[in-house]
């Protein structure tokens, strides 16, 4: 505390020094290259290009587009040769494998009136590593023509999802592929609790049309009709929206408002210029950029929103949005990877077992209501319970020793972890396969009865 | 005693031009394909607590479930593939070379534009005209009240390769077609053969180098496929398991590289199988001056049925071409069997935006393809031609750059030049386009090289011995016999390989670190991230589609007009 105070002062001073003497100031103007790695979209990254390049003639800005995973591995590779100023990309994940590599380095941002927190996630990195530019919930992303055409109700929950009559509609992209799609099936995790959330997962999976391997193939597949209904983060509804595509989108009560966030890469060679795009970015110039329409992201600076649209959410000022769940960081970090295969293996390589059992489901259910029978229901709600089992608990998930089977990192040959990613996996899968199974013939029984 | 014996004969006989150009071929795989791929697959023979050597991770393969179903099911795939492809190849091939056929040569250009639909964009096109809520579905329901799966797991798979990959069927089989000398067909018709016996016994099999040729590519080239399954969302098969592991953060789990040398051995293996397939035959004529098979008029009856079928098989062949164009014209398209209007506005972003990327692409995609049938021929005549010890392998690992997923080629590029400063001007090797370059052919050479290799099957080296008893060098002898004769495996190899580096994005993306340096493949990516990006996405494929369409188009014509002049053709 005492030493930042100290820094703080010696910045201070030093800025005073560079203030007066005006001369010596305009020679720090950022020029030259800053180099970019981000996965966000063109029209995203060219927007912003275009306006920082308007505020500061001097520097040629050049955006690397990939995607997260690929972003963060090509940093990791190139390390030892850095030629990267900034990573900027959505996931808070992926800037924390980066911190924990020792690969960015901190930067407190020049701009006032930035709130701690946007729903209940803190904005900026308490380290000041990275720091958040713009908020994104996730919700639900559906297709006007499609629902029409095969007279589908409009969703509000993730719970209207489990839906029979959403059956084969819904798409998500897998979790291990897309960080923030983790972080909606984490939300749902923390906000409902690991049995009950893995349930209420695991019964919308048995409506899935697809698991996507990118996060655009969601809304990609929602705009042109593919399928009806989307999981997505709001920016990619908000934004087909206003490319003219026939699609909605509603934030459900269990969502989490994270922040996009902006880093500056150890040993970055522009150094200045890449602080100069991240106090821009925070600027009210910056923010206003993100009310484009082919943007549509939530700005973290609350005063922008005097300038946003008519409806455009806002999570400053709607209470409800994103505060509902306590979104615990350190909790969703013990468990990042053992969740991510938890859901590959029960889920996204099971897919066709999981949609048998659940139509099954669905079909005994559609029969017992039209015909009670105390039997078949009992049956039921067996079939359904072995659908939502879990082979590990939520102690085991954080446990250190289960995690260990999922990460690079080994400190020393005694970190011995008990059992390779392999054999876990295939133990899970094979739980997975039995489970639903087991539970199509219990609902098929169900379904005999009720006839 | 006798062993040696023989390795003193056989280095006696071995003369120094030819062990150069193998030197120098090895030392060019050597260090652009085999270094940096095992920097990346050592890792599947690695205790990952430990880091000794084992092999446990393999027994982990065949015991997982989900690795054994994908392991079948990439195998059945490519199979199905091979027999699709080869009922879209053979009638375009035969009725081409074999009738007077208005517009063949246009009809066998056509035939190749399906390699080169872009990645992403090409799946896109598809599923909005055959995938579920396709336009054919939405009509067919909407009248009839059913819809045909087209698009459905495996099968959907299988339909989408047997369309994109059917051309290397196609140009290696027309290849072998026009070299096969007239000759034979005139004396086993001579002997009272006709008609469709005279195809199956003597034409087909006089064609099969082609036709092994094409389809053991065809194999290969589903078998370790990665992006098709990937957009079609099938999961289970083995490229994309590989690809899911490798390319996620946090797994660093060694099952990804086995899947990789799983993939590369079973590649080899398939190799090795149409190699045994092949052996012991002999497809080369002498006779050179008939230029090809007789063509014979059709009668109007067969002309009618003969079109039909072209035609059939052309617009299925081109669906997805048309739905990319009708996408690059439209401005909303979704749940509808045709966009809702057209506009001009994508072409004008494209050209404001994304000239740098077309003239990157041509640059790479041209140098890496004179590269590959540089190094495709010189292995070619290596292997067929001398007797260099050791000199399969040189083939063998040129065609295992087939079954190394373009990630961990990308990756292991990074890991072995990122730290090689360039002289003078310092920054990493890896940056420099020409790397790019060098991944691109060599991600390409398996085509080159299988084409060249048939090509130099059916040259008869009796021609090549008479040019040396008339006192031509040995390097004489290959620039003005040789290659000559080649020359139709030569185009069809540079063409397969200019298209398809065209459009290659998997070790693209991961080794572009500048946009100004970018090609097209990398280009459509970054429009294909947004919703308001996919018209202009679609124009810039139109624009990919266009060049190597005409590239090819102009090379057929260049080495059509040099066969003439040396008057080959009639």
């Amino acid at each position: 505390m005492l030493r930042t105070t100290r820094t703080l002062r010696n910045a201070a001073a030093a800025l005073a020094v560079l203030l007066l003497s005006g001369a010596a100031a305009f020679a720090e103007d950022p020029s030259g290259k800053l180099v970019i790695v981000t996965s966000f979209p063109k029209d995203m990254t060219t927007a912003f290009q275009q306006a920082y390049q308007k505020a500061n003639p001097k520097v040629t800005v050049e955006i690397l587009n990939r995607n997260t995973n690929a972003g963060v591995k090509y940093l990791q590779e190139t390390a030892s040769n850095n030629g990267v100023d900034l990573f900027w990309a959505s996931a808070p994940d992926a800037f924390e494998v980066l911190k924990g590599a020792g690969l960015l380095q901190p930067y407190k941002p020049k701009v006032e009136g930035i709130p701690e927190k946007v729903g209940a996630y803190p904005v900026n990195d308490p380290e000041g590593m990275y720091a958040g530019f713009a908020a994104s919930g996730y919700g639900i992303m559906w297709n006007s023509r499609y629902m029409k055409a095969n007279d589908l109700p409009v969703p509000k929950e993730w719970a209207d999802l489990t839906k029979a009559v959403y059956y084969d509609h819904v798409a998500i992209s897998a979790p291990s592929r897309s960080g923030t799609t983790h972080l909606t099936i984490e939300t749902i995790l923390q906000g409902e609790g690991w049995e009950k959330g893995w349930r209420t997962n695991k019964e919308m999976a048995g409506n899935y049309r697809t698991i996507t391997e990118r996060s655009f193939g969601v809304p990609d597949g929602v705009n042109s009709g593919a399928f009806g209904v989307g999981i997505v983060i709001d920016f990619f509804a908000l934004s087909s929206q206003a490319s003219g595509f026939p699609v909605e989108f509603v934030y459900p009560t269990v969502t989490t408002i994270v922040p996009a966030n902006v880093g500056v890469v150890k040993n970055a060679p522009n150094k200045a210029a890449a602080e100069g795009f991240v106090d821009f970015l925070l600027s009210p110039k910056g923010q206003e950029v993100l009310l484009e329409p082919a943007i549509r992201r939530l700005p973290v600076n609350p005063v922008t929103y005097e300038k946003a649209p008519a409806g455009y959410p806002n999570p400053f000022k709607d209470t409800s949005l994103g505060s509902q769940v306590n979104f615990d960081v350190n909790v969703s970090q013990a468990r990042y990877n053992v969740v991510d295969a938890l859901f590959d293996q029960l889920v996204t390589f099971q897919l066709d077992d999981l949609k048998a059992a659940t139509q099954a489901i669905h079909k005994a259910e559609a029969a017992l209501a039209k015909k009670p029978n105390d039997k078949a229901k009992a049956l039921l709600a067996e079939a359904r319970d072995l659908v939502a089992a879990m082979p590990v608990t939520a102690e085991q998930a954080a446990d250190p020793q289960l995690a260990g089977a999922f990460t690079v990192e080994r400190k020393s040959a005694k970190d011995a972890v008990p059992e390779r990613q392999a054999q876990v996996e295939q133990k899970w899968a094979a739980f997975a396969k039995e489970n639903y199974a087991s539970a199509r013939k219990k609902a098929d029984e169900a379904l005999a009865l009720a006839r | 005693m006798t062993s040696l014996a023989l390795t003193r004969d056989r280095i006696a006989r071995v003369r120094p031009g030819p062990a150069l150009a193998a030197l120098l071929i090895a030392a060019f795989l050597l260090l652009f394909l085999v270094v940096p791929v095992v920097q990346v697959i050592f890792v599947a023979f690695q205790d990952k607590t430990t880091g000794a050597f084992t092999l446990v991770n393999f027994a982990d393969f065949f015991q997982n479930d989900l690795f054994m179903r994908s392991f079948w099911n990439s195998f059945y795939v490519s199979a199905m593939s091979v027999v699709v492809a080869s009922l879209l190849a053979l009638p375009l091939a035969y009725l081409t070379t074999r009738f007077e056929f208005r517009g063949a040569v246009l009809i066998q250009s056509l035939g190749i534009i399906p390699l080169i639909m872009p990645p992403f964009i090409g799946a896109v096109a598809m599923q909005l005209l055959f995938g579920r809520n396709g336009s054919v579905n939405l009509l067919l329901r909407d009248h009839f009240g059913f819809s045909i799966p087209f698009m459905e797991g495996l099968n959907g798979v299988i339909f989408v390769q047997s369309i994109h990959y059917f051309p290397f069927i196609l140009i290696n089989l027309s290849a072998s077609l026009r070299n096969i000398d007239r000759a034979m067909e005139e004396s086993a018709q001579n002997l009272g053969c006709h008609g469709f016996r005279l195809f199956r016994r003597i034409v087909f099999p006089l064609a099969m180098p082609g036709y092994v040729a094409g389809a053991s590519l065809v194999f290969i080239k589903v078998f370790d496929d990665l992006g098709t399954p990937l957009l079609l969302n099938v999961n289970d098969m083995l490229a994309p398991q590989a690809y899911l592991r490798i390319s996620s953060i946090g797994i660093a789990d060694p099952m990804g590289y086995v899947i990789s040398v799983v993939l590369i051995a079973c590649s080899l293996l398939a190799l090795w199988v149409s190699a045994l397939a092949m052996r012991g035959k002999d497809y080369a004529t002498v006779q050179r001056g008939g230029g090809g098979l007789a063509k014979r008029r059709l009668k109007p009856l067969e002309m009618v049925a003969a079109y039909g079928i072209v035609l059939l098989i052309l617009v299925l062949v081109l669906a997805p071409h048309v739905g990319l164009g009708l996408l690059s014209f439209a401005t909303i398209w979704s749940f509808s069997p045709v966009p809702d209007a057209f506009t001009l506005k994508h072409y004008q972003t494209v050209f404001t935006e994304s000239g740098q990327y077309i003239t990157n692409t041509l640059l790479y995609a041209s140098l890496a393809a004179l590269l590959d049938v540089v190094i495709g021929t010189a292995i070619a005549y290596l292997v067929l031609r001398t007797k260099l010890p050791g000199r399969q392998w040189l083939d063998y690992i040129a065609m295992a750059a087939l079954a190394v997923p373009g990630v961990v080629l990308g990756i292991g590029y990074l890991r072995s030049f990122y730290d090689v400063p360039m002289p003078f001007t310092g920054q990493p090797l890896s940056n420099f386009w020409l790397i790019l370059v060098f991944a691109l052919a060599i991600r390409r050479l398996p085509y080159a090289l299988r084409a060249c290799t048939a090509a130099l099957q059916q040259v008869s080296s009796s021609l090549e011995e008479a040019a040396e008893n008339l006192g031509a060098t040995k390097l004489r002898t290959v620039g003005r016999i040789v290659v000559p004769l080649m020359s139709g495996g030569i185009l069809a190899g540079f063409v397969t390989s200019f298209a398809t580096a065209a459009v290659e994005l998997s070790a693209t993306i991961m080794l572009v670190h500048s946009q100004s340096d970018a090609p097209l493949a990398y280009g459509l990516y970054v429009y294909m991230q947004s919703a308001a990006g996919r018209g202009p996405g679609a124009a810039l494929g139109i624009f990919a589609v266009i060049i190597v369409g005409l590239g090819t188009y102009l090379s057929h014509v260049v080495i059509e007009r040099g066969r003439r002049e040396r008057g080959q053709d009639h």
